[in-house]
């Protein structure tokens, strides 16, 4: 393995070289900064052993945030040798390597972090709660994810990256075809991450029905909550098919079997169907929170009522069904039969029903409304015409006799990240910039903020527009270069001088977070937005037990009512405080993870001695914390009372 | 829109070309060559560019009264003092306005599913009564074999048919899967071993059509380009008889060296092994499973 690892070192591209210098240089710079800080106690008492929900969602939108530049440099790499016909920058190989990790890390280790960083953060807050059900296993998912996305990111200079593509079609992703280790990396790590996934999704589902304050119904519940709780529907039945196609695929290169392979009766479609009955839904296991971030901004700026909460409610439940009737959309050209194609391209489209329904709401909400065009709303703003176009070129691709066309074409490829970036990407960004003030205690910079948008925004349709005259012009996708006859040159040029102005406003988003974190107005009230939901009756950040009395909920808003009740002066005094019970912190998750890092990395170069070690561990903190007597402890009235008196600043 | 003349040309040169390019897309499709989307050469693409005009259009009627509602509610009530436009803080439901949302999309479904239905079923048969040429096609890293069973001809990256025929693809793999594309003759259908596809085309003018592989297969993925050359019946039986007089034959062993994953260039034979594309379609798993033609 040792030997394999330097020998793909010394071969590898100087780029390669470069980055495996420059991550041990920054690696030796953390470790020293934390012991000349004396801050490794701190590192581990206060975020790795941590089971609060808050910080869990901070880790997570902080490795989101390091993943999406990641996926940003390797898409400027791409952008950058499609520039030009003939480009001479990267080769094959290495092209096919990153266009493989910029797309699986950009949907499973920047869009599901970032969504798990809102879902921690406010879903409590939101519902009144004290923190998820089960915070234990809430740790657990975010390690298993945190181990996951490094497994992957190692690839590139620990013997190799995947390439062959993020769906990694057998018999391409087979040995016969794949004999480096890149794949196992892509099938360890993605199983890693995705068994933290799925307890992300059954936590948030019993943390939405069971654990509501007193009075919140669930049509009384703020739509955040509902399309977090659409989401993790879908993540519990979507993530089971890519458990089960990643374990077969694993199977195959690992211990030799032929569930896909070309010969002795493999069937790689298997494959392929089991890839998308998650990879759809996986799409919207993304945007469905995004929606009710959304409804929330919208409504917040807007000073109103949500307009159609029913229908809202109604729509966001429906995409979560509809969502497993639609994956053979992926490959219609796979000759299923015209029946069966006829079936999923409809059903495809009637997403469009409670998407459009969505849209006209938020219109009706702004409608007769005050509309304070803040960095969240300027952002929301955005999401609506990105989305709208995005989802009209979706109704295109569905209609199978369209797709026959435009399938791996460069139309697919500017419709998926319009949907994904104008859709998912911007709307988290919104809830970012909403939340961050919760999260943090301040406001990120408003002029800093501007210009990141607009660069980000013009960038956008900058890089993307002309992707959808290439799809027309036949341009395929996962080519890593084209002659200068086909005439794509241009357009390919305007495209990459788009995602050049991308990578700008991402800077600039750096910045401006690194700036505010010292100059950036601190937030005393707690409300810094006018807000409606409970999340805003909280100090920012709010204090670890988040609510020192549950609050009895009346009606939809409830935040917005309590407001309402207190200036007409007739919001009842509220009650004794009674202590608060707690969970204690534990480094059982840290370690598990670490455990099942070991396993998948000896895996990864089938050295089973190592593999065995690491199960070893991960069943042996199993046993641990089934054993161990934990009951967590009692915060007083009085450590409440001083607490509140700090940080209410009374 | 030269070629040649591309590489002289500035930047600011470009940015016209390209507006003049996105003119060209939503005022006067078919008149670029370059847009082979928009120009189809025959009745499969011809039914495949009407359906994606006809989504096209009718998802605009959806989008672009929503932009402009967009645009004139942010205008209308944004949050000034001066601001004298109506504000209802509690106004939050109305059934005529849900129905009507509700109802839009789901017409427009309903429309578009009828039109996509209709042209999903009819692009399985024949496009038109000719008797039609049947050609088999196997994608092989990186090249594309085409087998004539009517004539024992064989090629490699390219291929010629009679203008006005409806020619039906039989396509598999002997490596990983492809997708077999000819854009301005009609949309793809992947390549995949051991199982065979059916994929009906048809030119109806003479021409050279370009070809490519459109699903990844590795390495040399982006080099899987073929030509398509569509002459009328006559010249293209000429053809065939010039091949089977004047090209080498394909033996199992030359094709065994074209398995290898390599690049090519077009490759005539004047003949090949009879049972050789029954065999690729058996080793790769088709003993595995009894075909049913979708003739």
């Amino acid at each position: 393995m040792v030997h394999q690892i330097v020998e793909y070192l010394r071969n590898a591209d100087p780029l390669i070289q470069m980055s495996a210098a420059a991550i041990v240089l920054t690696l030796l710079g953390i470790i020293f900064a934390l012991t000349y800080y004396k801050k490794w106690r701190w590192l581990w008492r206060e975020w790795i052993t941590t089971v609060d929900h808050k910080k869990i969602g901070i880790m997570y939108l902080i490795c989101a945030l390091l993943m999406l530049f990641r996926g940003g440099v390797d898409a400027l790499l791409m952008r950058t040798q499609l520039a030009f016909p003939n480009m001479n920058f990267l080769d094959s190989q290495h092209y096919n390597e990153i266009f493989s990790t910029h797309g699986t890390i950009m949907i499973l280790f920047v869009a599901m972090p970032l969504i798990f960083a809102m879902m921690n953060i406010v879903v409590p807050l939101q519902i009144g709660a004290r923190d998820v059900a089960f915070p234990f296993l809430n740790a657990v998912s975010f390690w298993l994810f945190f181990f996951g996305a490094l497994l992957f990111n190692l690839s590139f200079v620990l013997g190799g990256s995947p390439d062959a593509g993020w769906v990694s079609y057998p018999p391409l992703a087979e040995l016969s075809h794949s004999p480096g280790p890149g794949i196992n990396y892509y099938v360890l790590s993605l199983q890693i991450s995705g068994i933290g996934s799925i307890a992300t999704g059954i936590n948030f589902i019993v943390t939405i029905l069971k654990m509501r304050a007193p009075g919140m119904t669930l049509m009384k519940m703020p739509l955040f909550a509902w399309s977090v709780l659409a989401s993790c529907i879908v993540i519990i039945f979507a993530f089971p098919p890519l458990t089960v196609a990643l374990a077969l695929l694993g199977l195959d290169r690992i211990f030799g079997t032929h569930f896909f392979t070309m010969l002795h009766g493999g069937n790689p479609m298997m494959y392929v169907n089991l890839f998308w009955i998650w990879g759809h839904p996986e799409v919207y296991i993304a945007i469905l929170p995004v929606y009710g971030i959304l409804s929330e901004i919208v409504s917040t700026f807007s000073k109103k009522y949500i307009f159609g909460y029913k229908s809202m409610v109604a729509s966001l439940m429906l995409i979560s069904v509809i969502s497993y009737f639609v994956w053979v959309h992926h490959f219609f050209t796979m000759g299923a039969g015209p029946g069966v194609n006829s079936f999923f391209a409809v059903a495809s489209m009637a997403v469009g029903i409670p998407t459009g329904v969505k849209v006209f709401n938020w219109l009706f909400t702004m409608f007769r409304g005050r509309i304070r065009v803040t960095l969240p709303m300027l952002w929301a703003l955005a999401f609506i015409p990105c989305f709208v176009i995005g989802g009209a070129t979706g109704i295109t691709l569905a209609s199978a006799p369209s797709d026959y066309q435009l399938h791996n074409s460069y139309f697919v490829i500017a419709h998926f990240h319009q949907t994904l970036i104008g859709g998912a990407v911007f709307g988290l960004l919104a809830g970012m910039y909403y939340w961050w003030p919760k999260m943090f205690g301040f406001k990120l910079n408003e002029t800093l903020g501007k210009w990141a948008f607009w660069f980000f925004n013009i960038g956008f349709y900058v890089c993307f527009m002309p992707q959808y005259a290439l799809g027309f012009m036949g341009m395929t996708r996962r080519v890593y270069t084209y002659p200068a006859e086909t005439g794509w040159g241009s357009l390919n040029f305007i495209s990459t001088v788009g995602a050049y102005l991308m990578g700008i406003g991402f800077l600039f988003i750096v910045v401006q977070v690194l700036y505010s974190i010292r100059y950036g107005e601190r937030d005393t009230t707690g409300d810094p937005w006018d807000g409606r939901t409970l999340e805003w009756s909280l100090p920012s950040p709010a204090p670890h037990y988040n609510f020192a009395q549950i609050p009895t909920i009346n009606g939809r808003d409830a935040w917005w009512e309590m407001k309402q009740q207190r200036k007409a002066g007739s919001l009842v005094s509220e009650n004794e405080l009674k202590p608060i019970h707690m969970p204690n912190r534990t480094p059982l998750p840290f370690l598990m993870s670490l455990a099942f890092f070991v396993s998948g990395f000896g895996l990864v170069f089938n050295q089973f001695t190592i593999a065995t070690v690491g199960l070893i561990g991960v069943i042996v903190c199993m046993l641990w914390r089934s054993l161990e007597d934990d009951r967590g402890y009692y915060l007083s009235v009085d450590e409440i009372k001083q607490t509140e008196a700090s940080v209410r600043g009374a | 829109m030269g070629v040649r003349n591309l590489k002289k040309t500035g930047v600011s040169d470009k940015l016209k070309k390209f507006l003049f390019g996105f003119v060209l897309l939503f005022l006067l499709p078919g008149c670029s060559d370059r847009f082979v989307l928009l120009d189809p050469a025959g009745p499969v693409a011809q039914t495949e560019y009407r359906n994606i005009m006809l989504t096209m259009v009718l998802s605009a009627i959806v989008a672009i009264p929503v932009l402009a509602i967009m645009v004139y509610v942010v205008y209308r009530y944004r949050d000034r003092p001066e601001n004298q436009a109506p504000y209802t803080p509690n106004w939050d439901d109305s059934k005529i306005l849900e129905v009507i949302w509700w109802g839009i999309p789901i017409l427009i479904v309903a429309i578009l599913g009828v039109y996509t239905v209709r042209d999903t079923f009819s692009l399985t048969r024949p496009p038109s009564d000719q008797k039609p040429v049947t050609i088999q096609v196997v994608s092989l890293d990186w090249k594309w074999m085409f087998f004539y069973p009517e004539s024992n001809i064989s090629t490699v990256n390219y291929v010629e048919i009679p203008t006005g025929v409806p020619v039906q693809f039989v396509l598999t793999a002997d490596a990983p899967m492809n997708s077999f594309w000819v854009p301005q003759l009609g949309g793809q259908v992947y390549t995949m071993p051991g199982m065979e596809m059916y994929l009906w085309l048809q030119a109806d003018r003479s021409g050279v059509y370009e070809g490519k592989g459109a699903n990844f297969t590795g390495k040399g993925f982006a080099h899987m380009n073929f030509q398509v050359v569509a002459k009328p019946k006559s010249e293209f039986e000429a053809w065939v008889k010039s091949v089977k007089r004047s090209a080498p034959p394909l033996t199992n062993e030359k094709y065994n060296q074209l398995v290898k994953p390599s690049i090519a260039n077009k490759q005539l034979y004047s003949s090949y092994p009879t049972s050789l594309y029954k065999d690729i379609v058996n080793k790769n798993g088709g003993m595995y499973y009894t075909h049913h033609g979708h003739h």
